[in-house]
């Protein structure tokens, strides 16, 4: 096959892991590796991408200062039609989601979402992703094509080693018209709460298996006893029972406590990648097939409503 | 203010009773014991769109692929402040991927001279995250994908926020006509009161097939997919927790001696 195309993501003076983790995914497919780079005076970038990657295509361009979906679509289809790569990745990010199938849709090209692995068959790429909330997989295959584009899911590998040297070439930037449908206008950061849970030492995190906002109280209760914070899944925030800011996971928090009980959490991976960096793990879901039990290093498979107020007691009188 | 809004009747598996069984083909789930929803983000744009209605005029237009038992979230969403519904169905549509599916509701969604198209942003049973954005591209307008906030800014501008990782908001400015993929917990979607169920149950749902499409069969299904999920499998499992075995009074004691040992409690 044709080269591979990645396209390094960065946001806000960094570069984003992703790009090295999918640089190293396309290095063991046994074609050229071109890291794609848009972006406005981010040398230094282009310098990471080259030690992952057998060359670098850089387009160093104002119009890239802010991530734009239509700029990047514009700019890429233009590469492809030029390079005819073999297969672009692009992580199925905040940014990729926002543009990779559309792109796929312009260039008429295979396309296929948050895949978790590629491999060559007969010449042509094979992916697997997750069903169900990753309780199936699925293998997906591709109609013959000149380039496949694949939006590759964040922290799916972990990044090598990079190691290599490709060479940079600047490239001018094929977009020639100004983008006028959607502009960017700023970045707003999560807001701070009373509780900075990425400093907590003791996590008891609540998913939807709470079933209830009137349930909560026995939650309170164990975190109140264990003397831990008390985090959530994303299904609790939306449902508003517990603040934004005590969300874990992609769209929230990365946390790191020596304690994470994660209570009526199944384990989507959008969940489980913010608590991986966790000392201990301890799963209580009545769920035995749940993905958090592959996560955990104790699990509890029983109902929550007797388990944690059996556990609060307990606690309770060993701490006397 | 007219906007449509797409909608996918999901199973249930927010459920933990729920399991998921590939079926005897291996290309499907069995379905046989599991409960029907409206996909999660579906049901916040659905309430986004009301509340754009209600804020600045208009009409909603629900629009859905799936077989009748769909009418379910459908009436669902007219009970709740849609006006008007569009459900399309063909056996030929079967086994269509994001792009395919999109190119369907592109059909439906061409004709109806709308200002906003929503979609939830993923869908809880395949999580595509796609399906919206290539919609936006069949049909030719300017998108954004995991929409938290609209305003509308003007006559033909919108004001979004896109939740990307960390929670972090990505403001950015849209022209109308566009489609704006929903995020959850966006609004606080409401329940249909009875006399709106009560009217939505006499309200048509117009059906369309391959024909209304004016698709080919080239064009949709497996046929007209790039991509194609050909074999589900059981993920190999890594090593598991290891399992406090016994009643709650039981393993709560284990646990809570596991943890006074590692001096976490």
């Amino acid at each position: 096959m044709s080269d591979i195309f990645v396209l390094a993501e960065h946001r806000q003076g960094e570069l984003r892991e992703v790009t090295l983790e999918m640089l190293t995914m396309a290095g063991q497919l046994g074609s050229p590796v071109t890291a794609v780079l848009f972006g406005s005076g981010v040398n230094d970038f282009a310098d990471k991408c080259a030690s992952f990657a057998d060359k670098v295509i850089y387009v160093d361009d104002p119009m890239f200062e802010n991530y734009n979906s239509a700029a990047y679509q514009a700019a890429l289809v233009e590469l492809i039609k030029a390079e005819k790569p073999g297969l672009v990745l692009i992580g199925n990010t905040g940014q990729g989601v926002d543009f990779a199938p559309s792109l796929a849709v312009e260039l008429d090209l295979p396309f296929c979402s948050d895949i978790v692995s590629i491999s060559m068959e007969g010449g042509k790429p094979v992916a697997t992703r997750q069903y169900y909330g990753g309780k199936i997989n699925g293998r997906i295959e591709f109609k013959d094509a000149d380039t496949y584009i694949i939006a590759v899911r964040e922290a799916a590998m972990p990044a090598g080693d990079g190691g290599k040297s490709g060479e940079i070439v600047k490239t001018d930037n094929p977009v020639t018209t100004e983008i006028t449908v959607k502009r960017f206008l700023e970045y707003v950061e999560a807001a701070v709460g009373e509780v900075d849970i990425t400093q907590s030492a003791v996590l008891v995190a609540v998913g939807r298996g709470i079933r209830e906002d009137k349930n909560m109280p026995i939650m309170e209760e164990l975190a109140k006893a264990m003397g831990a914070d008390l985090a959530a899944s994303r299904a609790v925030v939306d449902a508003g029972w517990l603040p934004q800011d005590r969300q874990v996971g992609i769209s929230g928090k990365s946390v790191k406590p020596k304690l994470y009980l994660a209570v009526g959490i199944s384990g989507a991976f959008q969940h489980v990648t913010g608590m991986k960096g966790a000392d201990l793990v301890v799963a209580i879901n009545k769920d035995p097939d749940a993905p958090i039990f592959q996560y955990a290093d104790y699990g509890i498979v029983d109902d929550l409503f007797k388990v944690v107020p059996a556990l609060t007691e307990k606690i309770k009188e060993m701490k006397g | 203010m007219n906007v449509v809004v797409c909608v996918k009747q999901v199973p249930d598996t927010s459920d933990p009773d729920t399991e998921v069984h590939i079926d005897s083909s291996g290309r499907d789930v069995d379905r046989s014991k599991f409960s029907f929803v409206i996909n999660d983000a579906d049901n916040y744009a659905v309430e986004e769109a009301i509340l754009l209605k209600e804020k600045h005029g208009g009409e909603v237009t629900v629009v859905n692929i799936g077989p009748e038992t769909a009418n379910q979230v459908i009436r669902m969403a007219l009970a709740k402040g849609g006006d008007s519904a569009i459900r399309l169905e063909d056996e030929k549509f079967e086994f269509s991927d994001a792009v395919a599916t999109a190119r369907l509701l592109a059909a439906a969604v061409k004709d109806l001279g709308c200002d906003i198209v929503m979609t939830g942003c993923m869908a809880s049973d395949d999580g595509y995250t796609a399906v919206g954005v290539a919609l936006a591209q069949v049909l030719g307008l300017p998108h954004a994908a995991m929409v938290k906030s609209v305003e509308v800014v003007e006559e033909g501008k919108l004001k979004v926020a896109r939740e990307i990782e960390g929670g972090l908001m990505e403001m950015i400015e849209i022209q109308t006509p566009c489609v704006l993929t929903i995020q959850t917990g966006i609004n606080e979607p409401r329940y249909a009161s009875f006399k709106g169920i009560r009217a939505a149950s006499k309200k048509e749902i117009k059906l369309m097939d391959l024909a209304a499409t004016g698709l080919s069969e080239n064009e949709v299904g497996e046929a007209g997919s790039k991509s194609v999920m050909a074999q589900y499998s059981m993920p190999e499992i890594g090593e598991l927790a290891e399992i406090l075995e016994g009643d709650a009074a039981e393993t709560s004691v284990k646990l809570a001696g596991i943890l006074k040992d590692k001096g976490l409690v």
